[in-house]
């Protein structure tokens, strides 16, 4: 889950990461009194898509008296896809230099891993690698700002600086443990004044941790059918064809859209039914489906820990309820497979046990509804 | 042969009274895996299926010289199974659930280095050796045959479609590894091909794959060293940049993890690379010719 920029920057200041003075704004009145409070500031959308700048959703406000107007223009707008409902004004900073730090998960190392470069201000991507400085945290040991202090010598910052950047590394890898970070990044991390500021902050938690985070506000990113799955606690991700997906397994899910787009057709939707979910949620998600108003459906299904009883059942009462209106092609193969084609056989619906034939079938049945 | 498994291993349960340990120990049970006990907090004493089970790990242990074990508990609680079965001498462990925090799997495998002890996953569909006549995992059974293709793969459904098309096709499997869709797991590609590497009964290997991370470039490095046919198939073609696709590991994110990166590392590196999962099969046929 990604943090709002003044979520990130307050958990920063609490652990002792200097920032900009900032306040949230609510109103174009809340525009005026952040002005009054911190001079002149940076007006920040606060939503969750990169260059926001760009986009017209980072705006000046030179005097109390133009902060309402210029509020105004971003408050409510489209950014993106995403109604700007919250700013940021933040005070404007004499930016002398631009470094770039984070503390992310090294996947292959399975380690923590600390990032910096004397080049910041860009997407590091965009950075060439020889400008990189990369250092792995051995977990038993975490970091301690001598930690830091090494890689601000290999950029060559001046001795004061260093030793602010040790202290911050020593900070920013705290968080990334105590909030169960997947990214705290900050760039550019400014030097104002012979000192580090924080400008800009990123901070991704772990969806999985969010159990011990009950006291962060949730934000969703996901459209309305997203969120509704997700609240039957599966992973679904809407896409932009016609034929709606629903198969057991993020790898199949992903198999399966690749399977329809391999046949020509294009798939509505990622929809993992997931590891054993039971009767009930496996047929609200496919009621969702239903809702999307897709040509046809395809439900492609391998059981493992997921049984095609149950899979047949959910098929059944969804059917029998709301009513399934276009074309269904299922594919059941695996745990429990014989009684899950005996019940939709009863209910004449007939399953594919190959997932090619399923598929071509599905691709075609959509082209015809066109 | 086989690799982390073999016939008559004593196997733990942890979480066994619960619906998917149940299950499963019988389903494990069924394929002729050594199931010696399990756990489950205040139902020790009891039986499951005639298998006994035992309050704590240490008891479990102690009473059946069990060194293997697979946990079936809820993500937030893996880490205190994990180290439970690790501070009392388990070795080779296979971690089922999913939603496990990313902190945690950092600390579990770390502690299972230091120990020298295997972590397979978590979310895992886990391990199965048809010829040794056992397993530690949820896969369905029926699919699998004695043979001499090692499979690795990250998700478990997609590993049932392509050994099922194995069988199907007359070729049988050494070894099936489910590595674990999320973004920290015990096992690497590469540790697992080193493994395969050395094991006798495997002639080839299928490896599938998906987007996110760099594990199938990893293993690209590696299939010089491997000296066995490799087969690979990996999923997320059509899947949108920035979108997380179920597995907590698997998403493209600004531009890396791609597909096509990884496809062309396999390819470049010998591998035949194979695009839709009915063309496993075939491949492999060919490649141990």
């Amino acid at each position: 889950m990604k943090l709002y920029e003044y979520l990130a920057k307050q958990i920063l200041a609490e652990a002792g990461v200097p920032i900009p003075p900032g306040r949230v704004v609510d109103t174009p009145e809340d525009a005026a009194a952040a002005v009054r409070e911190i001079g002149p500031v940076a007006l920040k959308a606060q939503v969750l898509v990169g260059g926001r700048g760009k986009a017209g959703g980072i705006k000046f406000a030179e005097s109390a008296e133009e902060a309402p107007e210029v509020a105004k223009q971003i408050l409510g707008m489209d950014l993106k896809g995403y109604r700007v409902e919250r700013l940021y004004a933040e005070g404007k900073l004499a930016i002398e230099r631009e470094i770039y730090v984070s503390v992310t998960t090294d996947r292959s190392r399975r380690c923590p891993l600390v990032m910096a470069s004397a080049h910041g201000g860009v997407e590091i991507e965009d950075v060439e690698d020889r400008h990189i400085i990369r250092r792995h945290v051995d977990p038993r040991v975490g970091v301690l700002p001598y930690f830091g202090k090494e890689m601000a010598y290999a950029m060559e910052l001046p001795a004061g600086l260093a030793r602010e950047f040790g202290d911050l590394v020593e900070r920013l890898y705290r968080i990334y443990r105590e909030y169960d970070a997947e990214l705290v990044e900050i760039n550019p991390l400014a030097v104002v004044d012979g000192h580090l500021v924080a400008a800009d902050a990123r901070l991704n938690v772990d969806d999985s941790a969010l159990f011990r985070h009950r006291a962060l506000p949730v934000v969703d990113e996901g459209t309305a059918t997203e969120r509704k799955v997700s609240e039957i606690g599966l992973a679904f991700v809407e896409l932009d064809g016609d034929i709606a997906v629903m198969a057991n397994g993020a790898g199949m899910a992903m198999a399966t859209l690749d399977t329809i787009q391999h046949f020509g057709g294009r798939p509505a939707n990622f929809l993992d039914a997931g590891g054993g979910a039971s009767v009930e949620p496996t047929a609200q998600a496919l009621a969702v489906l239903v809702g999307m108003h897709p040509r046809a459906i395809f439900v492609n299904i391998f059981g493992g820990i997921t049984r095609c009883d149950d899979v047949a059942k959910a098929i059944i009462q969804v059917k029998n309820t709301q009513g399934i209106p276009v074309p269904l092609v299922v594919r059941l193969t695996g745990t429990n497979e014989k009684e899950g084609v005996a019940l939709l056989e009863h209910e004449g619906i007939s399953a594919y046990s190959e997932m090619d034939k399923a598929a071509q079938q599905v691709v075609a049945l959509a082209g015809e509804g066109r | 042969m086989a690799i982390y498994l073999h016939r008559g291993q004593k196997i733990l349960v942890q979480g066994i009274t619960g619906r998917q340990g149940a299950f499963h120990a019988q389903q494990m049970r069924a394929f002729g895996a050594n199931v010696v006990g399990g756990t489950s907090p205040g139902k020790g004493g009891t039986v499951v299926d005639g298998v006994p089970v035992f309050n704590t790990v240490r008891e479990a242990v102690e009473a059946t010289g069990a060194t293997a074990s697979i946990v079936f508990v809820p993500g937030p609680y893996t880490k205190d199974a994990a180290f439970e079965a690790l501070e009392n001498g388990i070795r080779l462990l296979v971690l089922i659930p999913e939603h496990v925090p990313v902190a945690d799997s950092i600390d579990i495998v770390t502690r299972a280095q230091d120990l020298g002890a295997d972590v397979v996953g978590p979310n895992t569909f886990g391990v199965i050796s048809p010829g040794e006549g056992t397993k530690m995992g949820i896969m369905p059974n029926h699919i699998y045959r004695p043979g001499d293709v090692g499979v690795v793969a990250r998700s478990g459904t997609l590993s049932y479609e392509i050994a099922y098309q194995l069988t199907n096709a007359g070729l049988g499997q050494s070894t099936v590894v489910g590595m674990g869709g999320d973004p920290v797991v015990g096992g690497t590609f590469v540790s697992v091909l080193q493994r395969f590497r050395e094991d006798a009964a495997t002639r080839a290997v299928v490896l599938v794959g998906e987007i996110g991370g760099s594990a199938e470039e990893e293993a690209a490095d590696y299939l010089s060293t491997l000296g066995k046919p490799v087969v690979a198939y990996l999923a997320g073609r059509a899947a949108p940049v920035g979108k997380r696709m179920g597995h907590a590991g698997a998403i493209i994110e600004r531009g890396r993890g791609t597909l096509e990166s990884k496809e062309r590392a396999l390819s470049q590196a010998g591998a035949r690379v194979v695009t839709v999962p009915w063309d496993v099969a075939p491949a492999v046929a060919e490649v141990l010719r």
